[in-house]
């Protein structure tokens, strides 16, 4: 099955759920809502064979509304296909439901998200800081955290 | 009453087995291993956030320090994921397709190597050890030879490679491919059949094909588990698909399992070495792209074109339409991938690196629960982590 025919089968169950689908590159990226993320990944996993969660990951959209943007990046082991699905998360409400009672990958990159991008998932098991000490304060991959540590001026751009 | 029966003891992060600064909690009852914690972050280093604030060419030797027992693969895997942002996949010439694999190969033996000197050290087997680095060596020397560093290279570039092989390096390449499966076989002749490695290491660290694909493992570690799949055939880059190999896969799940996927990678990795100087051309080794790779010196001090792109790309950068790709590469520990989100500036707006050990390292308390603490060692060494992967 090609990527398309799961774009199309994805949008034939979800409808008004599934906001884009864009291709760069020969890869496609559908964009849903948040609220629905954990129904749109079981049906991925278990109906259309994306049973490999290879990566997940937010980017922070400072100064856009929303501001956040999770990413998972998805993949099929049987056909080797790749898929990239995405959801906004709002500064005011930065929480999405946990995916890893789909992937248990999800469980690990999640609180890895948390901690340096300060995203909340919901019903995670175990929640706490990874990479960063437990009682730091702050999210060091936002756009508005300083490059040079916590009590710096924001970096200016390297091109000013 | 749970608290009076088992006891919680810290593993790290300065136990010489852990391969760097991975702390493990340990709550054992007696000997056996209750519950597994692994705590990890202790070398953070933000490279994801450093990335925001360089150009595409100033982040290259960052991705040297991430897995630093195998740089070129994540310098591969970090220009190919620019490449393909760049829309300049298809152009990259020959020759530099093939020093990519050729150098690929070696340092996959590289990272071998030193999995199977540290894990064999870790159960006790000391020879094995330094009969391994003496190897590695003369990869290091290669290495140096080709980029001037042993362990951070730094050799290849986004359209191509910094610079071309030196003279003479190919029958010193050649020489050493042929003399490795012989090694091979020595590593082989001191384990295998050893009964204190095969009592340590079958049965050891099991994980089935259906918990690794679930919690994501990758590499040799989901070879071993029997799930047939290995990048470089699977979704081939840098002209994988002409080279004759076979995907080592076995099916015991176990850390001998694993064991034995990882030598028969090394000696795959001998035949693609053959091959991949037996296809090598002269020809050039950049794209021919004058916005995005740097030209060669004598253009730079001999000509204005040549002044003006060296100028504009030191100072300034090149500029990828936005966009979004992600690229994944057969890392000798994993799946290592980058995801590159571009906004039109010189510097990425996003670089997320997917890091095989880390995901890998996830594994571990699924691993180790309910088996002995001196297995935990065993585990250890058969995931194949790399700190400066897992923390960034």
């Amino acid at each position: 099955m090609s990527v398309q025919d799961a774009v199309d089968k994805l949008k034939a169950k979800f409808g008004e759920t599934v906001l884009a689908v864009s291709e760069f590159r020969g890869e496609t990226t559908v964009v849903v809502k948040k609220e629905e993320i954990v129904a749109v990944c079981a049906f991925l996993k278990q109906e259309l064979g994306f049973n490999f969660l290879t990566d997940l990951c937010s980017i922070d959209y400072l100064g856009q509304a929303p501001r956040f943007m999770m990413v998972y990046q998805l993949y099929n082991i049987g056909t080797h296909r790749r898929l990239r699905i995405k959801a906004a998360v709002e500064e005011s409400d930065a929480r999405i439901d946990t995916v890893s009672g789909v992937w248990a990958t999800a469980n690990w990159l999640e609180r890895e998200c948390y901690d340096l991008m300060g995203i909340v998932f919901n019903n995670h098991p175990d929640l706490r800081r990874i990479l960063m000490p437990d009682d730091w304060v702050g999210h060091p991959l936002r756009k508005d955290y300083p490059v040079q540590g916590p009590d710096r001026e924001p970096y200016q751009g390297r091109l000013q | 009453m749970a608290n009076f029966e088992t006891m919680t003891i810290n593993m790290g992060p300065q136990h010489p087995s852990t391969h760097g600064v991975l702390r493990l909690v340990l709550e054992l009852d007696g000997e056996t291993v209750v519950k597994a914690t692994p705590h990890i972050g202790y070398l953070h280093r933000g490279i994801e956030k450093l990335s925001e604030h360089r150009t595409y060419h100033q982040i290259l030797p960052l991705t040297d320090r991430l897995d630093y027992l195998a740089p070129m693969h994540n310098n591969l895997g970090y220009v190919l994921a620019v490449e393909k942002l760049l829309g300049l996949t298809d152009a990259i010439p020959e020759r530099a397709q093939v020093v990519r694999v050729l150098m690929a190969e070696l340092t996959r033996l590289k990272s071998h190597l030193v999995w199977l000197a540290c894990h064999a050290l870790d159960i006790g087997a000391m020879t094995v050890f330094i009969y391994c680095f003496r190897e590695r060596e003369h990869i290091m020397n290669v290495y140096e030879k080709l980029s001037g560093a042993r362990m951070t290279s730094n050799y290849f570039r986004v359209g191509g490679l910094s610079a071309d092989l030196p003279e003479g390096i190919e029958q010193e390449i050649r020489q050493f491919a042929n003399d490795m499966p012989g090694h091979i076989e020595t590593y082989e002749g001191l384990l295998t059949g050893n009964i204190i490695w095969q009592k340590r290491i079958q049965g050891n660290g099991i994980i089935s094909a259906e918990d690794a694909i679930d919690l994501g493992v990758t590499g040799p570690a989901l070879r071993g588990s029997g799930v047939d799949w290995d990048l470089r055939r699977d979704e081939p880059y840098s002209g994988y698909e002409n080279y004759d190999f076979e995907v080592a896969v076995a099916d015991g799940c176990d850390t001998w399992a694993r064991y034995h996927v990882r030598l028969k990678e090394m000696r795959e990795s001998c035949k693609i070495i053959h091959q991949a100087l037996d296809k090598l051309k002269p020809g050039p080794i950049l794209a021919d792209a004058p916005k995005v790779c740097l030209p060669p010196k004598k253009d730079v001090v001999n000509t204005i074109e040549g002044l003006i792109h060296h100028f504009k790309i030191i100072t300034e950068g090149f500029k990828p339409e936005p966009g979004e790709v992600y690229v994944g590469v057969e890392n000798p520990k994993g799946e290592v991938g980058f995801y590159l989100v571009s906004d039109g500036s010189p510097c990425p707006y996003r670089m997320k690196i997917r890091p095989a050990s880390f995901i890998n390292l996830q594994a571990l308390p699924k691993m180790v629960e309910g088996s002995l603490i001196a297995d935990v060692v065993a585990v250890i060494g058969t995931l194949d982590i790399v700190l400066g992967e897992i923390d960034r």
